[in-house]
């Protein structure tokens, strides 16, 4: 007791900042969405850099935004003049395929894409696919970005993000809010059971359709992808 | 608990009893409204008791409590607003010249030009809505247009499409359509939107119908609801 009381007036206070915060663990089935303490930190983009740079110049352009409703979203892209779509698109998917073999479901499959991406074609100048594209398995994704392909315009611009490190059993589960045009919020909510881990390789075949493709690594392991139509 | 000293300005205990020898059944609270009743509108104000006939005797009886000036403890409420009750159904058009808060089922449209419509958290509205301001805490299928403020809350949920001048979501709230922000001063007018690839028309669905008709994001429901009526 003496002995930590000397220290600290020798030393100071211990610094708390130095002990790591406990990480959040979410070892569900990788089903649903986990409900553990966030961890939130903002840090630079370049993929979102690259696909405002693509619309910084124009206004009234329809921007589809998969992630749900967010405030800071909304405000960002409504204030560059563009009209906002959002779908919620995690939470239908969940909602429609409790479980994963039902991915496999064409029925289901179509139904889904009925309701959540039910749009006339090239009607989008803008995609922010965020990473929900990597809760899909195979059948499902395939069929989402042929419906993708169809919706947005000719020479528009796709960001997706996916987890770069092959073969892991768990990865963090993220949501992310745009802080401004050249950085992110990214919002660590737990980990998750992957459905699939996509390589580039695999990438570029799924986006076949798409003219390119643009990778960009980022510190937390994402690739941060931008496809132009 | 509390010990009175002479710096103590009002005896709470005294303001409490005079308010229930004024026949109000509504307890005054001391320290503040809860979070809760912040969260919604306040209830609507009900008819006051008629006062109590004083008498010359109990004129007698009364003794002041209190040399403080009471201040009026009723909470800030609008004054008049009209209340769809939670078991309550509607199925026609609504146009109000005061607020409304709507806690029932709605279907068919609401107008409220230049006042506040409140979707409270049991509210399930099936309408194309028009009003100066909305909040929205339960569940609305139809296009929404406001001339200034849309307050989207958690847990709330909003099928279709909104043009209004500002927007405010919480975390949690559920939205499928588009947001469209028109600048006060600019009238809203009909966008050039793009549909949906297939317009299904929707089918001004009971609740009970809601996933079928949740599908059919951005849709209005059906127009041109004859009548108006409570069930």
């Amino acid at each position: 007791m003496l002995t930590e009381r000397l220290r600290t007036i020798l030393l100071g206070p211990p610094r708390a900042s130095l002990i790591p915060p406990p990480r959040p663990i979410y070892l569900g089935r990788g089903r649903g969405l986990p409900n553990e303490k966030e961890v939130i930190e903002t840090r630079a983009s370049r993929g979102l850099d690259q696909f405002f740079s693509y619309i910084k110049d124009e206004t009234g352009l329809a921007i589809l935004d998969l992630s749900g409703l967010t405030q800071s979203n909304v405000d960002f892209i409504t204030s560059l003049g563009h009209k906002l779509y959002t779908e919620d698109f995690l939470r239908s998917l969940y909602a429609t395929f409790p479980e994963e073999s039902d991915q496999m479901n064409s029925g289901l499959i179509e139904r889904f894409l009925n309701e959540n991406l039910n749009y006339e074609d090239d009607t989008f100048s803008g995609v922010l696919v965020w990473d929900v594209l990597e809760h899909m398995a195979p059948p499902l994704l395939a069929a989402t970005i042929e419906r993708l392909a169809r919706i947005v315009k000719p020479k528009s611009y796709l960001l997706a993000l996916f987890h770069a490190q092959e073969r892991a059993s768990s990865v963090p589960f993220y949501s992310f809010r745009i802080a401004d045009s050249k950085s992110m919020t990214v919002n660590m909510r737990g980990s998750r059971t992957p459905t699939q881990i996509l390589n580039n390789r695999t990438l570029e075949k799924l986006f076949h359709k798409f003219e390119s493709l643009k990778f960009f690594l980022t510190r937390e392991h994402l690739r941060e992808v931008i496809v132009k139509r | 608990m509390f010990a009175f000293s002479p710096r103590t300005p009002i005896d709470y205990h005294h303001v409490e009893y005079v308010f229930k020898k004024a026949g109000r059944t509504r307890t005054v609270s001391m320290w503040g409204k809860k979070k809760d009743e912040e969260a919604l509108p306040p209830p609507p104000r009900q008819a006051p008791p008629p006062p109590p006939v004083i008498t010359e005797s109990s004129k007698k009886e009364i003794t002041p409590v209190s040399s403080m000036p009471i201040r009026n403890a009723e909470p800030e409420m609008p004054k008049n607003i009209a209340t769809v009750g939670k078991s309550v159904a509607v199925k026609g058009q609504i146009f109000s010249r005061e607020e409304l808060l709507v806690d029932g089922e709605v279907e068919g449209t609401i107008e409220l030009v230049e006042h506040r419509l409140t979707i409270g958290p049991n509210g399930k509205v099936r309408a194309a809505i028009k009003a100066r301001e909305i909040v929205i805490l339960g569940s609305v299928w139809g296009n929404v247009e406001v001339t200034d403020k849309i307050d989207i809350r958690k847990d709330a949920r909003l099928e279709g499409d909104i043009k209004t001048a500002r927007i405010i979501i919480e975390d949690g709230a559920y939205f499928k359509g588009s947001i469209d922000i028109v600048k006060p001063g600019e009238a809203v007018k009909p966008a050039a939107t793009p549909r949906p690839a297939a317009p299904a028309p929707v089918q001004a669905a009971l609740p009970s119908q809601a996933p079928a008709a949740a599908s059919q994001a951005g849709h209005p429901p059906a127009a041109g609801i004859a009548g108006a009526g409570a069930k």
